[in-house]
């Protein structure tokens, strides 16, 4: 049983937890994830861990509130206990120093991206980050990422914040002025998918993060595996991360809907329940 | 045989026993016929289809054993149970004391008497089946018996433990073979720590075989008696990941045995594998037997109306009596040889047969066409005939030239085996692994670090839970006389 710590609203839907969990705090690198279950009958979800504590003996997660298993994590509070918690988990980042380094989040795929960011600075890298939102209250860790870039774009949909436009339009900007030795993306498919054609037509080197469905995440099930260059990988074993200029992105995202229906019909009965 | 067996055999209510009935007598006696659940009513939920033996019946069955002076059947069984002994308790009616003598040797009874192939192992080398002609005594009917009552009458003993030496020694994996090492350990006064990575422990006994099979509850009571025993249980915890080898060196403890499985499932690689509603078995039977998906648990599975199982292996039968369960109208086993190859046991095939499971063998599938929403639709199967045995010796399948047919199916279940799952092994320096992936050890199950075991699927790739089990009563002996020697 893991404690939370603390819980803060990063925005109406995007959550911060920091939570009790000094071996994991220990270990972690940037680009692990864990798995957490919310009650006994919960299912087990997903989350790249986003920073650590090795003292206090914390790692923070970042949660987005989008189907019932996220809610249910979204609606414990402080002192409260995850009932079940596993990791680290998948490959560590490869970081080393490449030069000049493009880091770009979308949503919040921004919090997977900080240790990242992080891990690169410390590396000895230039690194230059464009976030992305949809608007500009749902633009998190900016302040995080100021501190550890030498360059921070933000890009929103609407131009409420930062330049108006998509999460490409902020790394082209970067492409055209000056030369990129890699690029590493966290995000949602879609997005992921049009940053790897960018940084391709250019020749950058780009990693992506992939966030798929898993069940167990030690490579027990395949629940998680995606085509990278024609062959079967597993996301939870063999990444998260891959080449993102040859991960089948379409096929991620078709496999990203398996559950569409059911999850949003699960979603409605439990804010219906909720409401009771 | 020892001379421990000798001397017991030599007691004399088991000479009394043995003169009370004329082996002509014995040996005519038909073998016992275990009740079985309807297949139209079992098939619609999740109860345990094999009902177990009466007192009366297993009494009866007890006489059918000779009692033979060197016993055969002790020598199928990987664990060695002591078999006469415990089948004569229960002919005299002390079926407390039965259970006690299973225990001795064996950590999960209950477990093992349910999905052990005992047709193959002990049941195999009973001088009735060797030599006589005759059906052999039902030995896993009886250990059954002899489990659930002991479990039913709320006095189970626990087996007795020598004084604790101060050493700790841990397990990775709490399946068959870590809960065996654990159990064995224990019993020989080390402190044992065993270390699981998912939320609940027995590995393949809890997300794998269904409830039909083993119900859970049975499997929890057996690690209740780990327990007792001693056995420390660390859960969400993967060793590798979580915690390092080093770190538990740094932690005192002595020696390790991985018994981590093998837990990765093998695709085809074909068009269309990766369409939504074509998933492993592992991943099928997870959602459903470990996190209740489809009863009460969060957890969403996806299961339809025709449902197609790839494969002939025990869990195929799990998977597709499991999809006919959850109201398949057409749930297909897929094979590419024929029903005489099939590796699944001959009971499993009977039940799922009785169920309404359409079986096709001598099929292969070449490719899964999906919808505009990617979910399969179809699948295309190439048909198949026997030709010449392969390397081992089974007959190898070989395609019909154009015999392809087309057949409607809304998901697709893998199961065409496992490979061994590489975090254990990768994460510890200097392990030797073979090409496979296993890891590789001595007959005392001792790999390339001389303080590191290993047993069960991670040394033999997907075998069974019995023999997991006795590799990890292997490396218990092994682990024991290496640490004394130290």
């Amino acid at each position: 049983m893991n404690k939370i710590l603390k819980k803060e609203h990063f925005s109406p839907n995007v959550l911060h937890f920091e939570v009790e969990a000094p071996q994991i705090a220990k270990t972690r690198k940037a680009g692990h994830f864990v798995l957490v279950k919310v009650g006994e009958k919960g299912e087990r979800i997903p989350l790249t861990i986003a920073a650590s504590d090795p003292v206090k003996g914390s790692i923070s997660l970042v949660v987005q509130r989008v189907g019932v298993s996220s809610a249910k994590l979204c609606d414990l509070n402080e002192g409260d206990y995850i009932t079940d918690l596993v990791g680290p988990l998948g490959k560590a980042t490869h970081i080393e120093n490449y030069g000049t380094v493009v880091c770009a989040g979308g949503g919040v795929g921004v919090a997977p991206l900080l240790p990242i960011v992080e891990a690169m600075k410390k590396a000895g890298n230039r690194v230059i980050t464009v976030l992305a939102a949809r608007s500009k209250d749902l633009v998190i860790l900016e302040e995080q990422m100021r501190a550890n870039s030498d360059e921070v774009i933000v890009m929103t949909d609407d131009g409420s914040y930062g330049k108006q436009g998509l999460v490409t339009a902020g790394i082209e900007e970067v492409l055209l002025r000056e030369k990129v030795d890699m690029c590493v993306t966290v995000g949602p498919a879609i997005m992921m998918k049009f940053v790897a054609l960018l940084t391709k037509k250019y020749n950058v080197p780009t990693m992506a993060s992939l966030n798929t469905i898993m069940v167990d995440g030690t490579g027990m099930c395949g629940a998680c595996r995606i085509t990278v260059g024609g062959k079967i990988k597993f996301v939870c074993v063999d990444g998260p991360e891959f080449d993102a200029h040859e991960v089948d992105f379409d096929e991620m995202q078709m496999r990203l809907n398996s559950y569409k229906e059911i999850e949003t019909e699960a979603m409605k009965h439990y804010i219906e329940t909720a409401a009771i | 045989m020892n001379m421990d067996n000798n001397t017991k055999r030599n007691e004399p209510w088991r000479e009394e026993l043995r003169k009370s009935i004329k082996n002509k007598e014995r040996a005519d006696k038909s073998r016992v016929h275990m009740r079985e659940l309807p297949a139209d009513y079992r098939n619609k939920n999740n109860e345990e289809v094999n009902c177990g033996l009466t007192k009366e019946e297993a009494l009866n069955e007890a006489k059918r054993c000779l009692d033979c002076p060197a016993p055969s059947c002790t020598n199928g069984c990987p664990v060695g149970i002591d078999i006469p002994q415990f089948v004569k308790n229960i002919e005299r009616g002390e079926i407390l004391e039965a259970a006690k003598i299973i225990k001795q040797t064996s950590a999960l009874p209950a477990v093992c008497s349910r999905v052990c192939p005992q047709e193959k192992q002990c049941e195999a080398e009973c001088i009735y089946a060797q030599k006589m002609g005759k059906e052999a005594v039902a030995i896993g009917y009886l250990e059954r018996f002899a489990a659930d009552y002991e479990r039913e009458s709320g006095q189970m003993a626990v087996p007795e433990c020598a004084p604790s030496n101060g050493i700790k020694v841990a397990a990775v994996g709490s399946g068959p073979a870590g809960l065996a090492f654990a159990s064995d350990m224990a019993k020989r006064g080390y402190s044992v720590t065993v270390f699981e990575a998912l939320h609940e422990i027995g590995g393949v006994l809890k997300y794998g075989i269904p409830e039909f099979r083993l119900p859970n509850s049975i499997i929890d009571v057996e690690i209740e008696m780990l327990k007792k025993l001693g056995v420390e249980i660390v859960t969400n915890c993967i060793v590798g990941k979580t915690i390092t080898f080093e770190d538990l060196q740094a932690q005192g403890y002595k020696a390790l045995f991985v018994g981590s499985g093998a837990g990765l499932p093998r695709f085809m690689n074909i068009p269309g594998e990766n369409l939504i509603g074509v998933m492993s078995s592992n991943e099928y039977l997870t959602r459903i037997n470990l996190m209740g998906a489809l009863r009460d648990g969060d957890t969403p599975v996806l299961s339809g109306k025709n449902v197609a199982i790839i494969g002939g292996g025990n869990t195929a039968m799990d998977a597709v009596r499991t999809a006919k369960r959850l109201g398949a109208e057409h749930a297909m086993i897929v094979y590419r040889r024929s029903e005489a190859e099939m590796p699944a046991r001959i009971e499993e095939i009977k039940h799922a047969k009785e169920e309404g499971v359409e079986f096709m063998p001598l099929h292969n599938p070449i490719e899964y066409i999906g919808d505009e929403k990617g979910r399969v639709k179809q699948m295309r199967l190439q048909k198949m005939e026997l030709g010449e045995p392969d390397a081992s010796g089974r007959r190898s399948p070989v395609e019909i030239p154009g015999a392809i047919e087309t057949i409607d199916v809304d998901t697709v279940i893998v199961s065409i085996g496992v490979s061994p799952n590489p975090l254990v092994p990768s994460s510890i320096k200097d392990l030797s692994v073979s090409k496979w992936g296993t890891i590789t050890v001595n007959d005392g199950m001792q790999s390339s670090v001389p303080t590191i075991f290993a047993g069960g699927d991670i040394v033999r790739g997907g075998a069974t839970v019995i023999l997991a089990m006795g590799d990890g009563r292997r490396a218990a002996a092994a682990m024991d006389e290496y640490l004394k020697s130290c």
